[in-house]
């Protein structure tokens, strides 16, 4: 396993993530999805996820996703099918200056829609400030909630969490 | 005395998986744990589990729990004893002493499974006698069974699965994670676990341990360094943490007392856990009618356990006569397939060398 610095703080590094993320022409065309699995773990839950089939299928339960670039939507369902909360959507193409991320957030309450949030990165970190897009509260009795952030666009592969801040708080970013 | 054809010791996820694995044969099972509630750790797991898409990957643990209550409840071939201690299996008569609700009971039964699961492992320092200082195990009851915080502020102690899930439950719950240490140089538990309490902006030290924690009647705060190659503190290294609780999640070690008390054939296995019964290819141990499965044989995982369940439950139905020979063979060699693909991966490989020693001794032990 290419390990190194994931199994020593828990944060990836900056070419497993970028072994993660498709090439320039398909970021410019849509939303995509930002698999964070790089350790092989007996699971495949994501695969079966997926109607469009752009999570290739597994041969061995052990291994790690592959996505189809021509297949992925980016439409999420995965995001929240995820039992390690690894997976992401990210959609640089909603403006000229902001991107659309989706995060799996298990922590109540749940934020609304256009609530200012935190941005944090994978190590914690408060990297900017943005707002709640949307929510998607999970399944009953047990799904992951799903909440897409609008982020400032150059942060697109930087903001792995959120944190909300207080009614009426002031916003960075 | 009561009779049955199979008894279980411990409805976790491998006593219950089993048990309805045994019953789908006909074969009259009774269930025994010492809590009222059918599951074991699984009543307490908050999080989606890994594993195969059809065989209850993503569902919580807490699901499952109630999932495999509920056909338990359903079954007619299985008799439930809750708030039931098994006490003590005297080989000689095979009987099992059970103090009951309603007072002592003897069982005396056809075939025996210990699934007892495991135990947490306690360390030592300065201080680990204080109020204040958990086991990974008990602040998981605390809060996801009876919704108790355990305090304010925890510094956590080892990076295996228990502690980056406990860790990532703790937040869950509003309480702050002031560090995870590890002293191993890294990390022990599956990497999105640790990514996931890492993006919540707890510190994680690897090649840390705690030196002490201090507090006049209770955890007023605890003190952690960085180890040198020989596992020694490093003076000048400490770090003073503002915490109020100390969670322990240093492992686990087999709970084998009933098989002791039988004879079975043990062997130290520090890959597995400590002292682990010898076993063969149908879960069953050294001393006839006597099976085990789950933590019991190995610490592995809560998936791996309910498929040694299900193969225990298999292999018992098919020694009292009620499965024909083909379906035996062709389900119990799928079963030991799903077993090895559980342990394929970089996580299993000790797993896989540990119990490579533990068929190596049961070979030499039915040869002599």
């Amino acid at each position: 396993m290419k390990g190194g610095i994931l199994l020593t703080t828990g944060v990836p590094s900056k070419e497993q993530v970028e072994s993660r993320t498709p090439p320039k022409s398909r970021r410019e065309r849509g939303p995509f999805v930002v698999i964070e699995c790089f350790q092989e773990i007996p699971c495949d839950p994501c695969h079966y996820s997926c109607k469009f089939g752009a999570i290739k299928q597994f041969e061995s339960i052990n291994d790690i996703p592959e996505v189809d670039w021509s297949k992925c939507t980016g439409c999420g369902v995965c995001v929240a099918a995820c039992p390690g909360l690894a997976i992401f959507v990210v959609d640089e193409t909603f403006s000229d200056t902001e991107c659309l991320i989706a995060i799996p957030y298990e922590f109540a309450p749940l934020p609304g829609k256009g609530d200012a949030v935190r941005l944090l990165d994978r190590a914690g970190q408060e990297v900017g400030g943005g707002f709640v897009h949307r929510v998607l509260p999970g399944k009953k009795p047990q799904g992951t909630p799903v909440v897409w952030l609008r982020a400032p666009k150059e942060l697109s592969m930087t903001v792995r969490n959120l944190e909300p801040v207080e009614k009426g708080g002031v916003s960075h970013g | 005395m009561k009779t049955t054809e199979l008894a279980i010791v411990g409805a976790g996820p491998a006593g219950v998986c089993a048990a309805l694995e045994a019953a789908s044969y006909g074969v009259k099972v009774t269930l025994i744990d010492r809590d009222d509630e059918i599951g074991g750790q699984l009543v307490k797991q908050t999080h989606k589990f890994f594993g195969w898409h059809e065989k209850s990957a993503g569902t919580r643990g807490i699901v499952i729990s109630r999932n495999l209550a509920g056909s338990v409840e359903e079954n007619a071939s299985i008799c439930f004893m809750g708030s039931t201690e098994a006490l003590g299996y005297y080989k000689d008569d095979g009987v099992l002493l059970l103090e009951t609700p309603q007072g002592i009971e003897k069982l005396k039964s056809g075939r025996l499974l210990i699934a007892t699961g495991a135990c947490e492992k306690m360390i030592l320092f300065p201080g680990n006698d204080l109020p204040g200082v958990y086991g990974a195990g008990a602040v998981q009851t605390l809060m996801n069974v009876h919704g108790v915080k355990p305090g304010d502020s925890v510094l956590m102690i080892g990076s295996g699965n228990i502690g980056l899930i406990v860790s990532y439950q703790l937040v869950q719950a509003g309480v702050k994670l002031a560090a995870l240490v590890e002293a191993l140089p890294g990390i022990g538990g599956y990497a999105v676990h640790a990514s996931k309490i890492r993006r919540l902006g707890i510190p994680i030290f690897t090649g840390y341990s705690i030196k002490e924690a201090y507090g006049t009647d209770c955890v007023e705060g605890a003190i952690i360094w960085q180890l040198d190659d020989n596992w020694q503190g490093i003076a000048g290294t400490e770090k003073d943490l503002n915490v109020d609780v100390v969670c322990l999640a240093t492992g686990l070690t087999p709970l084998c007392e009933f098989l002791w008390q039988a004879g079975a054939g043990m062997a130290y296995v520090p890959a597995l856990g400590g002292f682990v019964p010898l076993y063969d290819e149908n879960m069953k141990t050294t001393v006839d009618g006597i099976y085990v499965a789950g933590d019991v044989a190995g610490i592995e995982e809560a998936s791996t356990a309910m498929a040694e369940g299900r193969l225990a439950g298999l292999a018992i139905a098919n020694s009292l006569g009620k499965v024909s020979a083909g379906e035996f063979l062709e389900k119990r060699r799928v079963s030991l397939e799903e077993l090895e693909q559980l342990r394929a991966g970089p996580t299993g490989k000790a797993i896989v060398e540990g119990l490579a020693g533990l068929r190596g001794q049961m070979g030499k032990r039915v040869s002599v």
